[in-house]
């Protein structure tokens, strides 16, 4: 069973070998070391380039712009910041020239807590992410649909935005999510394609026969099935989310758990049915929650659903304070955690008008 | 007003250009002074809501724009441009009429369909990549066509062009270590028109180097400053800049001084500026004097151009604005136009 970085980099080779990818460019991300999580080990197309983010991500509009298909990386969300001014032109490029230019290219970075990543390398990216208009915007939960949402990112025309959470890059699939053509035995496939220890210079992947498996954007999974309650979140928080409805079910309460996978395009209509049906919605991320995007899914719940609401909508997310800190105490206040999330459904289901 | 020392570098052959080639020049820097002249004028009459542009870098501008291998892809040469470059794009071929409808906002402006400021081109079928308004992010975008060129082989460049004090951002650091990467140096020309201002801040109060070309050398790259307020000069050194980026497939640093003839734009009033070099004033007076053209025919030229320009105003002032539901078009692209559609 893939993880998650597994099934990126096998995207990635599917990308470069099948889907017309020129460049997979970052920090890192070439030999020797193929990504600080692996994930561009023995690809083809991945170089190295200077520490420099606004050069990675203006090199990648260049080659975007020059016919190319560009894949670049910026380390962590957390330096992904100095480049806003860029990603705002990627994003407005086919709209500033009226359609005469576009910029299909990919941005992949690791966002978000839960590997004890102090003050720059626990940051959510979504909430910036989701506030520039001409970006398609994904963040896989499984490693299935990571390696799904990469081949439609790759093959779309516009730039899009893949947030993978570092909490989840080591993460297997589950039974019955498994990427089809990948090997059942976990060994088996790190020894095909996880670089060895030590030299690595003659090393070369195997690379098993994965199909190109696109899961489109704007489709929502409904992960738990459920009548009281909807919750709808996406990357790092899914699982949570998930282990909460289970914990819920011995009460009684049973709650509909939707990943949204992508944000831009979002899938409302998966939403709005599921409320229409639970009349009550809690929205869960991890970005911090002033101008989160389940603010933005809350404005929608009121303005669409208003009279078919039985308690307030809710957002669970991030405390407003610059940083999350290191300490496990810090941490655990600073982003929302099972126990949070499991209270906040219960109070919702028990919410009586 | 141009202090720093300037260089005249030329190849010790001072044969003069062809006479048509001169003939050429001095027709599309009329041009586009004129046109710049028509937009001032323009926003004077309420017929926009800003103005930016390039008069006083005609000199330079033009002959850029002659020496461009235009075309569409690879083989040929990327623009990375900045708000003053409407000399470059008349010389490659564009038409005076569609920068009053980028003036004016509308609906017809090809290069924006009134959504962008005067001066802001995107011309696809010549590599011209969109101007924006941010100062040099085009230095941190060119090391991307300049790397699919390098790859592709040919002799198809990048070139990238902005102001003097545009050079402290990152984006130009940035531009300088991704060109001259050991082993995958790139076939990318970098242009920094000095007109020795930012807007109002000048360039000696910032700048403890006294020329912006001499960046490049830590990195190994060629550079030259020129005197670009001369189209002859301008010519003769953007040649041979371009030769060297075509052939030997390595970045070049060309550092050109210019005149700022309207001011920086016309939040500061776009009025003429007596004190500084007009290059075309100057080339007209040599042509005069080398018998290429006469007085006559300049005023002659300028009089049928003129009419023209108004001609074009008057057209322009009649068409439709864009439709207000058009905000919705081309946020997303259904298919990738970069590469001819292909995929
Ligand atoms: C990143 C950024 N900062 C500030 C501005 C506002 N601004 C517009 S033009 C300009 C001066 C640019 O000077 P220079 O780079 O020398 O180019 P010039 O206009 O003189 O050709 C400034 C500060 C801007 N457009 N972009």
């Amino acid at each position: 069973m893939a993880t998650m970085v597994q099934a990126i980099r096998m995207a990635l080779h599917v990308g470069e070998e099948r889907l017309g990818v020129t460049d997979i460019l970052g920090e890192d991300v070439g030999p020797p070391l193929g990504g600080v999580f692996t994930a561009t080990q023995g690809l083809r197309t991945a170089w190295n380039t200077p520490l420099d983010e606004r050069g990675i991500i203006g090199a990648a509009m260049g080659l975007a712009l020059a016919g190319q298909r560009p894949i670049a990386e910026i380390q962590f969300c957390d330096y992904v910041y100095n480049t806003i001014d860029l990603l705002k032109l990627a994003g407005g490029m086919c709209w500033s020239s009226n359609g005469d230019f576009n910029c299909p290219m990919v941005m992949m970075t690791p966002v978000g807590s839960g590997i004890h990543g102090s003050l720059y390398h626990s940051h959510s990216f979504d909430a910036t992410a989701t506030h520039l208009p001409g970006w398609k915007i994904v963040m896989p939960a499984t490693p299935r649909d990571a390696y799904g949402l990469m081949l439609s990112a790759i093959v779309d025309p516009n730039p899009v935005m893949f947030l993978a959470p570092k909490a989840l890059m080591r993460v297997k699939s589950l039974p019955g999510e498994e990427i089809p053509g990948e090997p059942g035995d976990d060994k088996q496939l790190a020894k095909m394609i996880d670089a060895p220890l030590g030299d690595r210079s003659a090393w070369r992947p195997s690379w098993p026969d994965t199909p190109d498996l696109f899961i489109p954007f704007g489709e929502a999974k409904i992960v738990r099935a459920g009548e009281t309650v909807t919750v709808v979140t996406y990357g790092r928080m899914v699982m949570e989310c998930a282990k909460a409805a289970d914990e819920l079910r011995a009460e009684g309460i049973t709650a509909e758990v939707i990943d949204l996978r992508s944000l831009h395009p979002v899938d409302w209509a998966t939403i709005k049915k599921s409320v229409q049906k639970t009349n009550r919605v809690l929205y869960v991320n991890e970005e911090t929650e002033v101008t989160n995007f389940g603010e933005h899914l809350i404005r929608r719940t009121v303005d669409e659903l208003f009279y078919e609401l039985h308690a307030p909508p809710r957002l669970l997310a991030g405390a407003f304070v610059p940083y999350v800190g290191l300490a496990p105490s810090l941490e655990s206040a600073s982003v929302p955690q099972r126990a949070g999330i499991v209270q906040a459904i219960r109070e919702l289901a028990k919410h009586r008008p | 007003m141009n202090t720093s020392p300037i260089h005249h570098a030329t190849n010790g052959v001072d044969a003069h250009l062809a006479p048509d080639l001169l003939v050429r020049m001095h027709e599309l820097m009329l041009q586009t002074r004129l046109l710049e002249e028509r937009l001032i004028t323009m926003i004077r009459q309420g017929d926009g809501y800003f103005w930016i542009g390039g008069p006083g870098e005609e000199a330079f501008n033009v002959p850029l724009g002659l020496l461009v291998n235009k075309g569409e892809g690879l083989s040929h040469d990327y623009l990375h441009l900045h708000y003053r470059s409407s000399g470059t794009l008349l010389a490659l071929g564009a038409e005076p009429i569609d920068s009053l409808r980028q003036m004016k906002s509308v609906k017809t402006d090809p290069y924006s369909g009134g959504r962008n400021f005067v001066g802001h081109y995107s011309a696809r079928k010549w590599n011209v990549v969109p101007i924006s308004s941010p100062i040099e992010v085009q230095f941190s975008m060119a090391p991307g066509t300049a790397i699919a060129q390098k790859r592709a082989g040919g002799r198809g460049i990048t070139i990238v062009q902005g102001g003097d004090a545009g050079t402290a951002e990152g984006d130009f650091a940035t531009c300088l270590i991704w060109a001259s990467r050991p082993g995958n140096e790139l076939p990318l020309l970098m242009i920094v028109t000095n007109n020795s201002y930012g807007i109002s801040t000048t360039y000696g109060t910032q700048h403890g180097e006294p020329r912006i070309s001499d960046r490049g050398k830590a990195f190994g790259i060629k550079t030259a400053t020129i005197d670009g307020n001369d189209p002859e000069v301008s010519y003769r050194e953007l040649q041979k800049a371009m030769e060297y980026v075509r052939t030997e497939r390595r970045p070049f640093l060309l550092e050109a001084h210019v005149s700022r003839l309207y001011g920086h734009s016309s939040s500061s009033g776009a009025n003429f500026v007596e004190d500084e070099v007009d290059g075309l004033a100057r080339f007209e007076a040599r042509l005069v004097e080398r018998r290429i053209l006469s007085r006559a025919t300049l005023d002659d030229m300028r009089t049928r151009m003129t009419a023209e320009l108004l001609a074009a105003y008057q057209k322009v002032r009649e068409e439709a604005p864009p439709d207000p539901s058009s905000i919705w078009d081309h946020v997303f692209a259904t298919k990738n136009v970069n590469d001819g559609g292909a995929r």
